[in-house]
């Protein structure tokens, strides 16, 4: 259930206002890639503070540990080794996780009224009492986010610590980031800080470094300094213009409410035809001369 | 010749067969309906709620897909389209306006219901297939996200297709008097048969 202090914007499959008279001020979490080390204690703390222990995995020949996010890892690094340039070797290191899109296409493929919801801080939630377990979450969603899980078959992924973020603390990956690659706050803050990352990266000879903002989901509740903005998939296939799927919005938009008043038009004319012509029975006369 | 005299019509097994059809399209299409749009969501509600319907639906649709595709293969043999059949649906608007005289006579089934087999045909294979991509958590994890999208929006539109089929069907059977009892007894009236299906009648008399 929501805290007070967590107001509600949007709930799946709700087609009735949520409670959205109080307003509260956009929060944002800032991702520096250029900071980054890959230490990975923001994997670390998020295990920690929300009591997760994922199956200990076998060593891949490369880094990412665990290989992918799961259930029970609701945040990995990932490690991608690029020559932007030829001859120049870069390791960028990008904390994959939920983006908390304004623009959830989890919430908008959710059935389950309550299971998915946005706070009007931005921060979008999985309420698992209420999943059902279909999947469709991650059908819908633009960064291959979300997970179910085999023991449960409820979908998890990050909450940006939504129950930190009530009681005024910041989440436990931004906590714990020892470069102060993660930062958190308002997304206007946020949005003023990374400015001058960008200005300072810049200087330093990235002349295409940005702030990876999404406008194809409405922007993000995560963002991310990159330093090579005009290249996202350069960090282990960050999209480079996500969106919801076409297919979702046929799906979830246009076909189920066309659908839905095409069985009610089936069902009107049905009644109208019976009532205006009556039932098909054998003529009398018919039944007499047999 | 007695004119309430009865004829069969579908045997013990073709009803049993016509009625779990019917018994888990209903149930599968309550459940689906309840992650088909919002306002249906109650639906779930009579089977334990949400997560049990999502448990529950792919089984119904599995056993429905079965169970019709027995009942298609028994009932192809009448649901050949002849040349009568577009005589009748020529006369389509006089059928709706219960203006029966000089339809051409039919065999066993009419065009409405020979179109609708191979509508169901079709719905219930696209259905079926298409669940399978989206069935969780046994099928779906195998296939890619992309082929998900595409099979929900699939699963969705024939769900449509095969609903519209639903109340056709049932309005259909209401609508043209003494049909119903064809498929709980078994049997109609020899002026049933003779009035819908007079050259189904005319071998059955033989």
């Amino acid at each position: 259930m929501a805290l007070q202090s967590l107001d509600i914007k949007r709930r799946s499959a709700t087609t009735t206002p949520s409670p959205s008279v109080r307003k509260i001020p956009e929060v944002a979490k800032l991702i520096d890639i250029s900071k980054c080390i890959g230490c990975k204690a923001c994997q670390v703390a998020c295990m920690e503070w929300n009591d997760l222990r994922d199956d200990i995995g076998t060593n891949r020949g490369v880094y990412d540990n665990p290989p992918d996010l799961s259930d029970r890892s609701w945040t990995v690094m990932r490690f991608a080794e690029v020559e932007p340039t030829p001859g120049r070797l870069e390791w960028l290191i990008r904390k994959d996780g939920c983006m908390h899109c304004a623009d959830p296409g989890c919430l908008k493929s959710c059935p389950a009224p309550g299971a998915i919801i946005q706070y009007s801080n931005g921060i979008v939630d999985f309420h698992q009492e209420a999943c059902v377990g279909c999947g469709y979450c991650v059908m819908g969603c633009p960064f291959n986010i979300p997970r179910l899980s085999r023991k449960d078959g409820k979908a998890y992924k990050c909450t940006l610590c939504s129950d930190r973020v009530a009681v005024g603390q910041e989440p436990a990956c931004a906590k714990t980031c020892p470069t102060g690659a993660i930062v958190f706050g308002s997304k206007e803050d946020m949005l003023e800080h990374a400015a001058g990352r960008i200005a300072d990266l810049r200087e330093r000879g990235f002349a295409l470094a940005g702030v990876y903002n999404p406008t194809g989901v409405s922007g993000t509740h995560v963002m991310y300094v990159l330093q090579h903005a005009d290249r996202p998939t350069l960090y282990q296939g960050l999209p480079r213009d996500p969106g919801i799927s076409p297919l979702v919005v046929l799906w979830k938009e246009i076909a189920k409410t066309l659908m839905s008043i095409g069985l009610g038009a089936a069902v009107v004319g049905g009644i109208v035809h019976y009532l205006s012509q009556g039932p098909n029975e054998v003529p009398e006369e018919e039944e007499e001369t047999s | 010749m007695n004119t309430h005299a009865l004829i069969q019509r579908h045997s013990a097994s073709e009803r049993l067969n016509h009625w779990l059809v019917a018994l888990t399209f209903v149930l599968a299409g309550l459940s689906g309906l309840g992650f088909f749009h919002p306002v249906f969501f109650w639906l779930t509600g009579l089977f334990g709620g949400g997560t049990w319907a999502r448990i529950l639906h792919p089984f119904f649709g599995a056993v429905l897909a079965l169970s019709f595709f027995v009942w298609a293969g028994r009932e192809w043999k009448d649901n050949r389209i002849v040349a009568a059949d577009w005589q009748w649906a020529k006369r389509m608007g006089d059928v709706l306006r219960n203006r029966t005289d000089n339809l051409p006579p039919l065999g066993k089934y009419n065009l409405g219901q020979k179109l609708l087999t191979r509508t169901m045909l079709v719905a219930i294979l696209l259905l079926l297939a298409s669940g399978i991509l989206i069935w969780q958590p046994w099928f779906a994890p195998e296939f890619a996200i992309a082929q998900r999208r595409i099979a929900v929006v699939v699963h969705a539109g024939a769900a449509f297709v095969a609903l519209i089929g639903f109340i056709v069907h049932v309005y259909a059977a209401y609508w043209t008097r003494g049909s119903i009892r064809a498929m709980t007894r078994g049997t109609v009236t020899r002026t049933w048969a003779r009035h819908h299906s007079a050259d189904w009648y005319k071998k059955i008399a033989e």
